[in-house]
C-alpha cells in the first residue's frame, strides 16, 4: 500500500502523460481519467463482491445459505448483461467523439499561424525540417509557445513512432508514407520525446527534446539557427548512414523538397522521379 | 557443404550465451545418461514417445510448457535486471544486440511454446474425458501435432547455441525483419520454428473441433457439454480460422527473405502495413484462443469447489460464442497509431469494447456461482479468485486502450506491456495453473502437496502486482517497451520494484517445481483411489485416476448437465458387470519421426544447407507414405479384461 501511494505521488508530479503541457495531451489525460472512473464504478464493486462472496460462502461458515441447485435467475441474468452493456454504450460514445475530436490529422484551431515541421526517422536519429523557414534540426525541436505545430512524418527505412508524452498523441513514421500529427505546447518548457516503436539496436537512443520558447525567444533562436551550416546533399548522406547519433545539431539551410525526396527514396522510387 | 553454417555461428566470445548453451547441453546429456543407466528407453519409447493416448500426449504438452516457462522466465528476469540497472548513463550488462534477442525470445516462447502447449495439453487431456469418450478423433495426428510443436520449441532453443535469434520483437514486423535490415539467421530461426509448430497447432485444432463435434458420449447433447468443452471448441475453431493466416503471412515473409520477393519490403512495391494487418488478424484471435480455455477452467473449478451448479450456463455458452466471433473483428486496435482515419479507429475501438460485455457477464456468473455456494479453498480456487480480482483490472486497462485517443498516449509504452501481462498472466497463466492443480490428481492418481501450492500461488499473485503495476506507472511517465536503457533516473525506482516482483515470481516457480518433486517422492501416501478427489461434477471424475488407456470401460450415458454429479445424486452409473470388448489404436512412431525430419528441414533451411533440406523432405515423405501402409490391426481389450480392471479400481476406491 505504502509502495503504491509513493508510486502514485511520484506519478502525479513527474513529467509524462499525467502532466500535460498542451491541449491534446490535456484532453487525453481527461479522457484517461474519465474512462477509468466510469469503469471503476463497476470494477471496484466486482472486486469487493468477489472477496466478500468468497469469504462469506466459505465451507466452514455454517450461517451462510447453501443452495446447491440454484443456478439460474432471469432477473440476475438481465442485470449482468445490462451492466457491462451500459458501461460500453457510454464508453463507445466517448470513443466515437474523442476519436474524431483528437484525430492526429485534425488541424488545431488557433489565431496563430501554424509552424510546419517535417519529421524524418533515420537509423537511429531524428531529423526535423522546417520547410517554411528553410532550416533543419537533429534530435531537437524548437517551437514557439501557444502556436499550433503541424507535423508531417516519414521514415528512411524501418518503422518508428514519434511520441512526446507531455504534448500528446504518438504516431508511426513509415517509409514511403506520410503521417500527420497536430500538437501545441501551451507554455515555454523542455519536453522529452521518444521513439516508441522498436527499430533495431540503436532504438533506445532515439530520444529528442522539444524546446518551447516565447515568441521573442523563438525568433532570436531562428536568427542564430540561420547562421549554422547547411544540410546539403553530402551532409544528408552522412546522416543517412546507419548508426546511432545522439548529437544535437541545427542546419541553417535545407535543400528544398528534401522531405519528399527522402520519402520517395525510402521505397526505391528515386530513379523514376529524378527527372522531375 | 554446410551453407552459411561455420564455426563463427557458435557464440564462443559471448560468455552468457555460452554458459546458457553449456547448461542446456549438459542438462540434456545428463537426462540421456540417466535414462540409459536406468534402462528406461524401452518404457519411454513404448509408453510415451510413440503413445497416441490423448492423456499421455496432453501430459507431454504440459511438461513441454513447464520447461519452456522456465526458459521464458529466465529471459524475463534478465530483461528486468537490465532495466533495473541501465538508468542515466549506465549501460547495464546486456548490450542491445543481446537484449533485443532476449525480449524477442521471451514473447515468442511464452506465447507459442508455453501458453499454447499448456492450453492444448489441458484440452487434450480433459476434453475426451469430459465428453465421455475414449480418445480424440485422430489419435496419430494428435501425436504428430505434439511432436511438431516440440520440434519448433527445439529449433528456438538451438538458436541459442548455433547462431542467433531474431532481434525484431515477437511479431517480427517488417521492414525490420526483412533481409535488408535483419540479414542474420535470427529471423529465419523464428520463422521456421513457428511454421513448424504452427502446423502442429492447426492440426491439433482440427482434431479437437472434430472430436467435439463428432465424438460425444450417448446423450451428450451440445447443451449438456461442460463449459470447458465449449471453450475448447471455440478456441479450436479460432485456431482453425486464424492459424492459416499466420502460416500464409510468415510464408510471404519467407518468400521475401529467401526468394527476393516484395510482399512486405520497402522497395519493389511491397507493403509492410499489410503484414501488420495480417499478423494481427491472427494475433487478436490468438489472445482469445489462449484466454477462452482459461475461462473454461475457472468455470469448472468455481462450480466444483462451490459445490454448486455453474450459474447461468446458457449465458456462459452464449458469451463464449460471442467472444469467439467478435475477437476476429478487432485486430486494428493493435495499431491505432498507424494513421488510419478517425472513423476506422472509432469503429474498431468500439468493436473491441463490445468484447468486454460477454467477458463481464462471465465474471458476474462466476460471482453468482460462489453466491450461496459452499466454497472449499483448495489451491485451484485460490488461482480462480486471484484471477477474478486481477483480471478486472486488466480488463479495465484493456477497455481504456480501446479508446483510440487514450491509446495514442499509451500504445507501445510499458503501460501496454503491463496491460497485456495483466490479462495474459491474470487470465491465461492463472487459469492454466488452476487447471494444472485441478486435474493433476486425475492424471497421476495422487494429489499435490497443498502447502507448497499455496506458497506458489501467493508468490505469483504478489509477484505479479509488484512486477507489473510499476510498469503501468512508468509507462505513463513515457517509458517505452523494448528500450534497453533510459535517461530519466526517476524511472529507476519503479524498475527496481518490478525486478523485486520478478524475483518473487521466481520463488513461485521454484515452489511449483519443489512441490512436484516432493509430491512425487511422497506419492504413496497421497494416492487418490476414488478417482474423484474434489467431489467433481463432470465425467472425467467418473473413472479411475489415472484413467485406463480406454478411459471408460463402458461409455457413460449422459442425462443432464453436470452428468457425473447427477449420477452420484441418483446412484445411477455403472450397474452391469458385462462389458463388450473394445478396440484401441496402436502406438505410432509417426509423430516422433515426422518431428525429427521437421527439425532437420527447419535447421537446414535456416542455414541454407540445401542437400540436407532435400534429405529431410525425402525422409518426411517416406514417413507419410509408410503411414499409408501401416498395420491397421487395432489393440483389442477383451470384456473380461475390462471387467477385471473395473473391479480392481472400484474395489480399491470403495473399501468395504
Amino acid at each position: 500500500m505504502l509502495l503504491a501511494a509513493a508510486g502514485w505521488a511520484g506519478l502525479c508530479h513527474a513529467e509524462g502523460v499525467l502532466d500535460p503541457q498542451g491541449p491534446i495531451a490535456a484532453a487525453e489525460r481527461t479522457l484517461l481519467l474519465n474512462a477509468t472512473a466510469i469503469m471503476l464504478v463497476v470494477v471496484i464493486p466486482v472486486m469487493v463482491l468477489t472477496v466478500a462472496f468468497a469469504w462469506w460462502y466459505r465451507a466452514s461458515n455454517t450461517r451462510a445459505t447453501y443452495a446447491p441447485d440454484w443456478s439460474h435467475s432471469g432477473r440476475i441474468e438481465f442485470v449482468v448483461w445490462s451492466i457491462p452493456a451500459m458501461v460500453v454504450i457510454l464508453l463507445a460514445a466517448v470513443a466515437w467523439g474523442s476519436a474524431h475530436l483528437l484525430d492526429p490529422a485534425r488541424a488545431l484551431s488557433s489565431d496563430q499561424k501554424p509552424v510546419r515541421i517535417e519529421v524524418v526517422s533515420l537509423d537511429w536519429k531524428w531529423l526535423f525540417i522546417y520547410p517554411d523557414l528553410g532550416i533543419a534540426t537533429l534530435n531537437q525541436i524548437t517551437v514557439p509557445e501557444g502556436t499550433p505545430i503541424e507535423f508531417m512524418l516519414t521514415s528512411t527505412n524501418v518503422m518508428n513512432a514519434f511520441w512526446v508524452p507531455q504534448l500528446g498523441s504518438m504516431i508511426y513514421t513509415m517509409p514511403g508514407m506520410t503521417t500527420h500529427l497536430n500538437l501545441l505546447a501551451t507554455n515555454a518548457g523542455d519536453f522529452a520525446g521518444f521513439s516508441s516503436n522498436f527499430s533495431g539496436d540503436g532504438f533506445s537512443d532515439m530520444r529528442f527534446t522539444v524546446h518551447s520558447l516565447p515568441a521573442a525567444g523563438f525568433h532570436s533562436w531562428l536568427e542564430v539557427a540561420r547562421g549554422e551550416a547547411a544540410l546539403d546533399g553530402e551532409a544528408y548522406s552522412r546522416l543517412a548512414q546507419s548508426g546511432t547519433d545522439v548529437s544535437l545539431r541545427t542546419y541553417g539551410q535545407v535543400t528544398p523538397g528534401l522531405f519528399d525526396r527522402i520519402e520517395r527514396d525510402s521505397i526505391g522510387l528515386s530513379a523514376q522521379t529524378m527527372g522531375h | 557443404m554446410l551453407g552459411k553454417l561455420t564455426w563463427q555461428a557458435i557464440p564462443w566470445h559471448e560468455p552468457p550465451a555460452m554458459a546458457a548453451s553449456a547448461f542446456i547441453i549438459l542438462g540434456i546429456l545428463g537426462i540421456l545418461i540417466l535414462i540409459t543407466r536406468k534402462g528406461w528407453w524401452g518404457y519411454l519409447w513404448n509408453e510415451w514417445l510413440t503413445s497416441v493416448d490423448h492423456k499421455r500426449i496432453g501430459v507431454m504438452y504440459v511438461l513441454l510448457a513447464l520447461v519452456l516457462l522456465v526458459r521464458g522466465f529466465s529471459d524475463a528476469i534478465m530483461m528486468r535486471t537490465q532495466l533495473a540497472m541501465a538508468a542515466g548513463n549506465a549501460p547495464g550488462y546486456l548490450p542491445p544486440e543481446h537484449y533485443d534477442q532476449i525480449f524477442t525470445a521471451h514473447g515468442t516462447i511464452m506465447i507459442f511454446f508455453m501458453a499454447m502447449p499448456f492450453v492444448i495439453g489441458l484440452m487434450n487431456f480433459v476434453v475426451p474425458l469430459q465428453l465421455g469418450v475414449r480418445d480424440v478423433a485422430f489419435p496419430v495426428l494428435n501425436s504428430v501435432s505434439f511432436w511438431l510443436t516440440a520440434a519448433g520449441a527445439l529449433l528456438v532453443n538451438v538458436s541459442l547455441v548455433v547462431g542467433e535469434f531474431a532481434r525484431t520483437g515477437w511479431l517480427a514486423y517488417p521492414p525490420l525483419s526483412e533481409l535488408a535490415f535483419s540479414p542474420g539467421v535470427g529471423v529465419d530461426y523464428y520463422l521456421w520454428a513457428l511454421q513448424i509448430s504452427g502446423l502442429g497447432t492447426l492440426l491439433a485444432g482440427i482434431n479437437m473441433v472434430t472430436t467435439i463435434l463428432k465424438l460425444r458420449a450417448p446423450g451428450m447433447t451440445y447443451m449438456r457439454m461442460p463449459v470447458f468443452v465449449w471453450t475448447a471448441l471455440c478456441s479450436s475453431m479460432m485456431i482453425v480460422a486464424a492459424f492459416p493466416i499466420l502460416t500464409a503471412t510468415f510464408g510471404m515473409l519467407l518468400l521475401d527473405r529467401y526468394a527476393g520477393m516484395h510482399f512486405f519490403t520497402t522497395d519493389g512495391g511491397g507493403n509492410f502495413m499489410m503484414y501488420v494487418n495480417l499478423i494481427w488478424a491472427w494475433g487478436h484471435p490468438e489472445v482469445y484462443i489462449l484466454a477462452l480455455p482459461g475461462f473454461g477452467i475457472f468455470s469448472e473449478v468455481i462450480a466444483t469447489f462451490s459445490g454448486k451448479q455453474l450459474f447461468g450456463y446458457r449465458s456462459m455458452v452464449l458469451a463464449t460464442l460471442a467472444i469467439c466471433v467478435l475477437s476476429n473483428m478487432v485486430w486494428l486496435h493493435h495499431f491505432f497509431t498507424m494513421g488510419a482515419g478517425a472513423d476506422v479507429n472509432a469503429v474498431f475501438g468500439i468493436m473491441s469494447m463490445i468484447i468486454a460485455i460477454p467477458t463481464g457477464v462471465k465474471l458476474f456468473n462466476w460471482l453468482f456461482t460462489m453466491f450461496r455456494g459452499r466454497i472449499r479453498f483448495e489451491v485451484p480456487v485460490l488461482w480462480t479468485i486471484g484471477f477474478m480480482v486481477t483480471f478486472v483490472l486488466g480488463g479495465l486497462t484493456g477497455v481504456l486502450l480501446a479508446v483510440p485517443p487514450a491509446d495514442f498516449q499509451l500504445h507501445n509504452s510499458l503501460f501496454l506491456v503491463a496491460h497485456f501481462h495483466n490479462v495474459i498472466i491474470g487470465a491465461v497463466l492463472f487459469g492454466l495453473m488452476a487447471g494444472y492443480y485441478y486435474w493433476f490428481p486425475k492424471a497421476f492418481g495422487f494429489t499435490l502437496h497443498r502447502g507448497l501450492g499455496v506458497v506458489s500461488f501467493w508468490c505469483w499473485f504478489i509477484g505479479f502486482y509488484l512486477a507489473f503495476f510499476p510498469l503501468y506507472a512508468v509507462g505513463l511517465l513515457g517509458a517505452t517497451r523494448r528500450m534497453q536503457h533510459y535517461a530519466d533516473l526517476s524511472w529507476q525506482p519503479y524498475m527496481i520494484v518490478a525486478e523485486v516482483g520478478a524475483v518473487v515470481i521466481m520463488c513461485g516457480i521454484i515452489a511449483t517445481i519443489l512441490q512436484l518433486v516432493i509430491s512425487i517422492r511422497t506419492r504413496e501416501s497421497r494416492r487418490d483411489l476414488t478417482g474423484d478427489p474434489w467431489e467433481g461434477r463432470t465425467l472425467e471424475w467418473a473413472t479411475a485416476s489415472p484413467p485406463p488407456a480406454y478411459n471408460f470401460a463402458r461409455l457413460p450415458t449422459v442425462e443432464s448437465l453436470d452428468a457425473f454429479w447427477v449420477m452420484k445424486q441418483r446412484h445411477t452409473g455403472n450397474t452391469s458387470n458385462v462389458y463388450p470388448a473394445i478396440e484401441m489404436p496402436r502406438n505410432s512412431a509417426n509423430g516422433f519421426l515426422t518431428a525429427f525430419f521437421a527439425v532437420v528441414i527447419g535447421f537446414s533451411l535456416v542455414w541454407h544447407i540445401w542437400w540436407l533440406v532435400v534429405l529431410g523432405l525425402a525422409g518426411a515423405a517416406v514417413i507419410l507414405v509408410s503411414f499409408g501402409w501401416r498395420e491397421r490391426v487395432p489393440v483389442e481389450v477383451s470384456g473380461e479384461q475390462l471387467a477385471a480392471d473395473e473391479a480392481a479400481w472400484r474395489g480399491a476406491g470403495v473399501p468395504g
